[in-house]
Order: structure tokens, then C-alpha cells, then sequence
């Protein structure tokens, strides 16, 4: 019960500071919806390329719109030590890591939102369907619980801007890849095939939480 | 039971060696003093007892609670005033506070949050973000975040940087009262002046290393000075 106070607290603390300051979301939407734009215009697509293209094409943009936004959440919370002051609090580690994955998700959520309703309108596919907004959730939940991880190890660094996509992107190409792989399928009508791409999506999300749980409290110490 | 116990700590950065076999106790109801040049390990071993710094040999317990194990409990009794004002520069003063408010889950928040604003002097700037408070106000305020949950013991590293004369006073009022009722307090500065008004033991720290330990008398200042400035 503290814990959950705990975890809504840096979440509403996050929420108004970016209400405040509009650092985060505005960056990663634009960002998001450029990537969207360039890829419709790039390639002609048609058929059955337009899902593996489009779904690739998503997952671009999600990805690098949400590597912005935790880098950025980042950096902001070390501003004057902020990042220390919550390390001060009697939150347990593994709490304060919660709460930071949970603004990230929130965030990457809003900008997800606003990325699905442009890609139906550009690449006139259906992914507003419960499977794939499943998908995009697992797919979130993987990328965003290492993201948080390493995007906090990485602003301890003068070289964080570089070190957090090499960091992160290798570990991070399982769920990446299935994530394509299963909005792909599930775009192409292929639901049949969706099964194990799912599974091992719930199984990387379920691994990452629980090693990102155990050694955030290693991870942010000196 | 002491308030602090610190046993042979020490630090290494790499080759550095930051701290080399520290051991102090503050007993409850005290002020003590860390004097030193830059570098002598000050703001090291205040950040260990912290918990913010892990030691790379030696113990620490705070009210019988020892670190690391029992890390969680230890930062409910400490407050820390440091370097930097641990605040949010695009949120108020008051949004600053509540947030740490509902961190500690303390009761009748709003209620405290009023209190140690008055006490800072920041009563009327409860609304202002602090990136338009001035290095002084932050300070305070940063000051105002380390008490308000009413910590047993008070970890203070330079906390006097950049306070007026008003902040000084009212930073010096507050650590009277945290010694008065019973509370410990241990206090890292540079400044001999501010220093000797309010520790009654003082400890010299050199390159890592506990020089001396002695009560505050009329002697104490003038040997500060000096030691100071033989290694500035």
C-alpha cells in the first residue's frame, strides 16, 4: 500500500512536471508522427508489403519516439539532483523503479495514441483491434521497463545521448522483433501464426521486469 | 545508543583514495562538526552515511539501524541538506514539498508543508516555481525539504551556501531546536565562522583522514583557520 502511494506520487510528480513543461510528449509525438509521414511517402506500398512495411514502419516510430522520451526523462530528473532527493526517500529501489516504468508507459501511451490514429489514416490499415493493441502493449512494456533501466544508468554518463540507444537496443531486439513480427501477422490476417510471437513477447516482459526490478537498486548506486 | 556510529570507513574512486579509515560516533542531542580543506573527504562521508554512497570498507549504523540492509528504514530518520537542492526546478516550492510529503506518507502534510515554509521564511513563496527563487530561497527551501519529515538526524554538507544573513540565523535556530529535542545533527562546511556558533565538537578531516577531534572552545576557531589555510 505505501509502495502504490509511493509509485503514484513520482507518477503525478511526472505528469506535472511535464504538464508544466511539455518536455517529453511534444518531442516524441512529433518525432513519432515525422517518422510515420516520411515512411508513407517513401515507399509505394500496396498489398501485403503495405502491413510488413507499415507494422516496421510503427515500431520505428514508437521505439526511437519512446527512446527520446526516457532519455529526456532522465535528464531531467538529474537536474539539480532531483534524481538524489528521490534516492533520499525511504522508497525502496525497486518502487522508485516502478514509478519511473509507469510515467514512461504513461507517456509513451499518450504518444502511441496519437501515433495509431495517424498510421490507420496514412497506411489505411486496421490497428485499433484488441490483438494488435495487445501486441503494442507487450511490445511497450518490454522496450519501456529496459529503457527505464538503462536510460537512468546512462544519464550518470557525459556520453548518456549515445550510450543509452547502444545500451539498450541490442537486449532490447527480441521484443523488438517480436513485435513487428506479430503486428505483421496480425495485419496480414495471419492470426493463426500470432500465438508463440505473443508468448515470447509476455515472456521477454515478464523476464525484464523482474532482473530490471532486482538491480535498479545496483544500477543507480555509486 | 548513538544517533551515528561510523567504524573504519573507507572509500576508494579508482586509485583515489577518499576516505581511509573513518570512524566517528554522534550521540543524540549533539552537533558535530566536519572541518576540512577541499577534497579532505567531507562531502564523501557525509553522502555514505546518506545511503547514497556505498562505503568500500566499513560500517555504519544510524539510531541502531545499520546500513546497507536496513537502507530503507535509515532514510525515513535522516534529512539531507548537499550540494545540490534535490528540488524540481519547473515545480513551486509547495509542489516540491508535497511530492516528498506523499514519498514519506506524512499525515496532515499540508498542514507541515506550512510549517517549515514559515520557519524558512518561504511562507509567501509557496507558489513560485524554484527556478525563480534565488540561490538563497532554494537553499532554504532545500532545507525546508531536508526537516519536513521530521528526521532524528540531520545530515548538513555546506547547507550555508548562498543563505543571507536572515537564512543563517534561521538555519542556525533550526539546528538548535534538532539538538534541543534530542535529535543529532552532523554538519560538513567550510565556513569556521558559521561552524563554531553551532557544533559543540568538532572534527578536522585531512585527505581522507581523521586529523583531530576536539570540543569547541575559545582556541578552536583560530586552529580551524589555520589548518585551512595550510591546505587550501
Amino acid at each position: 500500500m505505501i509502495a502504490a502511494r509511493q509509485i503514484y506520487a513520482i507518477v503525478r510528480k511526472d505528469l506535472l512536471l511535464e504538464l508544466r513543461a511539455r518536455e517529453q510528449v511534444v518531442g516524441m509525438g512529433v518525432f513519432a508522427l515525422l517518422t510515420l509521414v516520411t515512411f508513407n511517402f517513401a515507399f509505394d506500398l500496396t498489398g501485403a508489403d503495405r502491413a510488413a512495411s507499415g507494422s516496421g514502419a510503427l515500431w520505428v516510430a514508437i521505439m526511437f519516439a519512446g527512446l527520446l522520451g526516457m532519455g529526456r526523462a532522465a535528464a531531467i530528473e538529474r537536474q539539480q539532483g532531483a534524481w538524489e532527493g528521490l534516492l533520499l526517500s525511504p522508497a525502496d529501489r525497486g518502487t522508485i523503479f516502478l514509478g519511473k516504468l509507469a510515467s514512461a508507459l504513461l507517456f509513451i501511451g499518450i504518444v502511441e495514441a496519437l501515433a495509431l490514429a495517424l498510421f490507420t489514416a496514412l497506411f489505411a490499415l486496421p490497428v485499433l483491434r484488441p490483438m494488435v493493441l495487445l501486441v503494442v502493449g507487450l511490445g511497450t512494456v518490454g522496450f519501456g521497463t529496459l529503457g527505464t533501466l538503462f536510460s537512468v544508468m546512462a544519464a550518470t554518463t557525459r556520453a548518456r545521448e549515445v550510450l543509452l540507444p547502444v545500451l539498450l537496443f541490442p537486449l532490447a531486439l527480441p521484443v523488438v522483433i517480436s513485435s513487428v513480427r506479430a503486428t505483421t501477422l496480425l495485419l496480414t490476417e495471419r492470426q493463426a501464426e500470432v500465438g508463440p510471437w505473443i508468448s515470447l513477447l509476455l515472456g521477454f516482459d515478464v523476464l525484464f521486469l523482474g532482473i530490471a526490478y532486482l538491480v535498479f537498486g545496483h544500477a543507480v548506486e555509486e | 545508543m548513538p544517533a551515528i556510529e561510523a567504524v573504519g570507513l573507507t572509500k576508494r574512486y579508482g586509485n583515489r583514495l577518499a576516505l581511509a579509515g573513518v570512524s566517528l560516533r554522534v550521540e543524540t542531542g549533539e552537533c558535530v562538526g566536519i572541518f576540512g580543506a577541499n577534497g579532505a573527504g567531507k562531502s564523501t562521508l557525509l553522502r555514505i552515511l546518506a545511503t547514497l554512497v556505498r562505503p568500500t570498507t566499513g560500517h555504519v549504523r544510524c539510531c541502531g539501524l545499520a546500513l546497507p540492509g536496513q537502507a530503507n528504514e535509515i532514510r525515513r530518520l535522516i534529512g539531507v541538506v548537499g550540494h545540490q537542492t534535490y528540488l524540481v526546478d519547473d515545480l513551486t516550492a509547495w509542489e516540491n514539498l508535497d511530492f516528498y510529503a506523499r514519498l514519506y506518507g506524512l499525515r496532515d502534510a499540508a498542514g507541515r508543508i506550512q510549517d517549515v515554509l514559515d520557519r524558512l521564511g518561504l511562507g509567501d513563496r509557496a507558489g513560485e516555481r524554484v527556478r525563480a527563487l534565488s540561490r538563497g530561497l532554494q537553499q532554504r527551501l532545500s532545507i525546508a525539504r531536508a526537516i519536513l519529515h521530521r528526521p532524528l538526524v540531520l545530515l548538513l554538507d555546506e547547507p550555508d551556501t548562498g543563505l543571507d544573513r536572515e537564512g543563517r540565523d534561521r538555519l542556525q535556530a533550526l539546528i538548535a531546536d534538532q539538538v534541543a529535542r534530542g535529535g543529532a545533527v552532523l554538519l560538513a562546511t567550510h565556513s569556521v565562522e558559521f561552524g563554531s556558533q553551532v557544533v559543540s565538537r568538532a572534527l578536522f578531516l585531512d585527505r581522507g583522514r581523521l586529523a583531530w577531534e576536539r570540543p569547541v572552545g575559545e582556541e578552536l576557531a583560530g586552529e580551524l583557520e589555520r589548518q585551512l589555510r595550510r591546505r587550501p
